[in-house]
């Protein structure tokens, strides 16, 4: 299917319906949640029924109002997160690729070390060292996920730094933020779309994962990766309630999945076939 | 000794009623090779002639029984020595390729493992299908070296890829192909990234070779006078149809179709044509480059002492191989790469060293244009932007006056004016380059410097573009500084000429004077390696050059 030029592939409509529904859901929470998320209404993890979708959870509240609540929390940090790294990660990116030089060499080794070193070891050690809360979980995962966007970027921006277009440009006596805001980044943006929705992605398994270890979100207030932590003794008893906010991970993280590899594949085809 | 297959002779290929149909992502099929036959006799060579995209490469690679991805052999028939290639199993077309037919590409420093020795990768074919052993392979690919000229035969194939020269290793691929005496070899484009003095004794070699083994063989080339040096039949190409076909000189002295008439006519305008006179225009230099010295990095000179001047209406063109430092004069004209020595003078003033200490007027009066029109152009831009950025950068003019300027534009070099609101790739390369000279015009400047702007065109396209210079020449005054390695190009359109040689300038002056006897030596080693169309071009040149000695 072709909707103005742009080849609509039958995964991008999935994608982008799994994406609306979860955002939809957490947005509109207060008005299409059936009950209070934090009101006890029953017994401990009661089998869905007609009232409660998905039944109740370890301390008998509704688990589906609980889910459309809890992401405004998972989906809400994991993109600020996300945001937070694209600042920092294109903007040290494009620095490193459009001049080089000791700039590049700084950022580079800079990210190295991070690198060097598992996201979850230095998110522990940051949340112990400042306490836990949604700021300091921003941050943390933000800075440390900039090192991938930076990595990103900056290969991309120096493949197209070096064409001649924008050495065209840089003849003409274009001021730095005309090459970089009308040649280069236009060029660079599908990869970088793509690896926003990536990023999202681990971001958002990251925020599950904090909260799973318990250095996330704290009760009341639950995202998705607590409320499987929370309900995760019910696994041994053969109870289905931790599967559900889980599956809403997993949703989520498949439905960008999918509209990150149709946007890939608009990039690696050839210019004339999509624009 | 070696276990020779028989020698095939009498026909070894006909090609029948071919029809090769590519199918594109919107489902539609193209077609790609529409009715094409010939026949091909053991020794005989077959010119296939056209532009890009007639489908050269294309036939050449479907006698592999191979078609690009996306690509299929719809129709006809490809006998060899009588069986169709179509009707063969995966398992047949292994044992085909390499063996019965083998491939010379375009690039050999592409076609090379450069992690392998020459001799490993030579041997390769014949080891894998147990033709020979390893001593058989041996003696007769030192054999092969030493039939193609290569220097120490003996242990040429010790050496890596990276260790010989870009003629020596396009000459080690024809021994790759030739180790498992194949009956039908297939050039594509052989010589085309060689430099002319280096294609002259590639040229030879592979025509001894042929002539030798009596191998048949496709000579795919865009160039009239090299394939006239090799091929006993040519077959002219357009858009995947057949123009014509006829025997070298028959093809080449009385073409009988106009499309080869205009091929022929643009490869002897470029032979033959008059030179441009030395019409000084301008009594005062636009630009003048004095005693310039430039290096990239550490202490080896790319440039050495080198000294121009271009006066107004001028048309400067600069020759030399690859390697001779004519991009880097251009880079360090424009401020790109910062001079080490020497002065740069514009309007009489000096240029600061780097771009970025130069004022706006002095960039908008020296403009450039590219090889590589696809890279020059950002494609995410219309034309409107691409053409009118200049002017409102320069100008600072508003956005319908803009819009007037660039349909004026657009119209000076031939393109339609609604084609304003088109981005490249709904362009033409040759469309594109003119794109590239009307956003360089924009900025209405005394110079433009035109690095190899003709060279990635075919040559007809070209042609147009060098038209187009001059018409703006004619009109606007403007001065030219052209960049290129075609001699028959600078033949068509420089009233002056400098000829570089490893960074230093060894001849410079007007064209007529500098392509006239006396030569300097190595002008004329240059002059002299253009191929011509006169079939016996390539043996009067060797024959000459041996008695030289």
């Amino acid at each position: 299917m072709r909707v103005g030029g742009i080849r609509i592939t039958l995964t991008a409509i999935i994608g982008t319906l799994i994406i609306l529904a979860c955002v939809g859901g957490a947005i509109l929470a207060p008005w299409v949640a059936p009950h209070d998320p934090n009101l006890p209404m029953g017994g401990r993890w009661d089998p869905p029924s007609p009232e409660h979708w998905l039944g109740l959870d370890q301390i008998g509240r509704d688990m589906f109002s609980r889910i459309l609540y809890g992401g405004r929390i998972s989906i809400g940090l994991a993109m600020l997160a996300t945001i937070l790294a694209f600042v920092v990660g294109v903007v040290t990116g494009l620095a490193a690729a459009i001049f080089g030089g000791w700039i590049d060499m700084l950022f580079s080794r800079v990210a190295d070390v991070v690198l060097s070193i598992p996201n979850l070891m230095w998110a522990l050690i940051i949340l112990s060292g400042f306490g836990t809360g949604a700021t300091i979980i921003v941050l943390t995962i933000g800075s440390l996920y900039s090192v991938y966007v930076f990595r990103v970027a900056r290969s991309v921006a120096m493949n197209v730094v070096v064409l001649e277009y924008v050495e065209a440009a840089r003849l003409r006596g274009e001021g730095l933020m005309w090459v970089i805001l009308r040649e280069i980044l236009p060029n660079a943006l599908p990869p970088l779309a793509a690896e926003f929705g990536l990023r999202f992605c681990f971001a958002f398994l990251f925020v599950a994962a904090l909260s799973f270890l318990g250095l996330g979100v704290q009760p009341p207030d639950a995202d998705w990766g607590s409320m499987v932590k929370e309900s995760a003794l019910a696994i041994p008893a053969g109870i289905a309630a931790p599967l559900y906010p889980a599956a809403a991970i997993a949703l989520l993280t498949i439905g960008v999945n999918m509209v990150v590899d149709w946007l890939l594949s608009m990039y690696s085809r050839p210019q004339g076939e999509n624009a | 000794m070696a276990q020779v297959r028989p020698k095939a002779e009498g026909q070894i290929l006909d090609v029948r009623n071919l029809r090769i149909e590519a199918v594109t992502e919107t489902g539609q099929r193209v077609t790609l090779i529409d009715d094409i036959s010939f026949t091909l006799n053991a020794g005989e060579v077959l010119g296939l002639i056209g532009e890009s995209g007639a489908g050269k490469s294309t036939i050449g690679l479907s006698t592999l029984a191979y078609a690009r991805t996306g690509c299929q052999i719809t129709g006809g028939q490809i006998m060899l020595h009588g069986s169709d290639l179509r009707g063969l199993s995966v398992r047949g077309r292994q044992s085909l390729r390499g063996v019965k037919v083998a491939y010379i590409a375009q690039s050999a420093a592409a076609a090379f493992n450069p992690a392998h020795t020459i001799f490993d990768q030579v041997a390769e074919v014949a080891l894998k299908h147990g033709l020979m052993n390893r001593a058989q392979v041996r003696m007769d690919a030192i054999r092969l070296f030493r039939e193609l000229d290569l220097p120490n035969p003996d242990v040429f194939g010790k050496r890596y890829p990276h260790q010989v020269s870009g003629g020596q290793l396009q000459r080690a691929m024809a021994a790759m192909a030739m180790i498992a005496k194949p009956d039908l070899l297939v050039f594509d484009e052989p010589t085309t990234a060689l430099d002319v003095t280096t294609q002259v004794e590639v040229l030879a070699s592979f025509k001894k070779l042929i002539r030798e083994h009596r191998t048949a063989a496709l000579y795919i080339t865009h160039d009239l006078a090299v394939v006239a040096q090799i091929a006993d039949r040519i077959m002219v190409l357009r858009g995947g149809k057949m123009v014509e076909q006829g025997t070298a000189t028959q093809i080449l002295q009385q073409p009988g179709m106009d499309y080869t008439r205009m091929l022929v006519a643009e490869r002897v305008a470029a032979e033959q044509s008059r030179f441009v006179e030395d019409h000084a225009a301008g009594d005062r230099p636009v630009l003048e480059v004095k005693n310039v010295v430039a290096a990239y990095r550490g202490t080896v000179n790319v440039i050495d002492d080198v000294s121009i001047d271009v006066r107004r209406g001028d048309t400067l063109a600069i020759v030399g191989e690859s390697g001779s430092g004519k991009s880097t004069l251009a880079r360090v004209i424009v401020g790109l790469l910062p001079r080490r020595q020497g002065d740069v003078l514009f309007d009489a003033a000096s240029l600061k060293p780097r771009l970025q200490d130069r004022s706006k007027e002095q960039l908008r009066r020296i403009q450039m244009i590219y090889q590589m029109p696809d890279v020059a152009l950002n494609p995410r831009q219309t034309l409107l932007d691409i053409i009118g950025r200049p002017v409102q950068f320069y100008f600072g003019k508003r956005r319908a006056e803009v819009r007037v300027r660039v349909e004026e534009l657009l119209q000076q070099i031939d393109l339609p004016p609604d084609y304003i609101k088109r981005r490249p790739h709904e362009l033409s390369g040759g469309q594109k380059q003119r794109v590239c000279i009307a956003r360089a015009l924009a900025a209405e400047p005394d110079i433009i410097i035109c690095d190899e702007i003709t060279s990635a065109l075919d040559p007809l396209v070209a042609d147009e573009i060098l038209r187009l210079l001059r018409r703006i020449q004619d009109d606007t005054g403007v001065a030219f500084l052209f960049i290129t390695h075609d001699l028959g190009t600078v033949r068509r359109i420089a009233n002056k000429v400098a000829v570089m040689l490893k960074g230093k300038m060894v001849a410079n002056g007007p064209t007529e004077q500098v392509f006239s006897p006396p030569f300097h030596p190595y002008t004329e080693l240059l002059l002299s390696s253009v191929p011509e169309m006169r079939p016996d071009w390539l043996d009067e040149v060797l024959s000459r050059r041996r008695k030289a000695g």
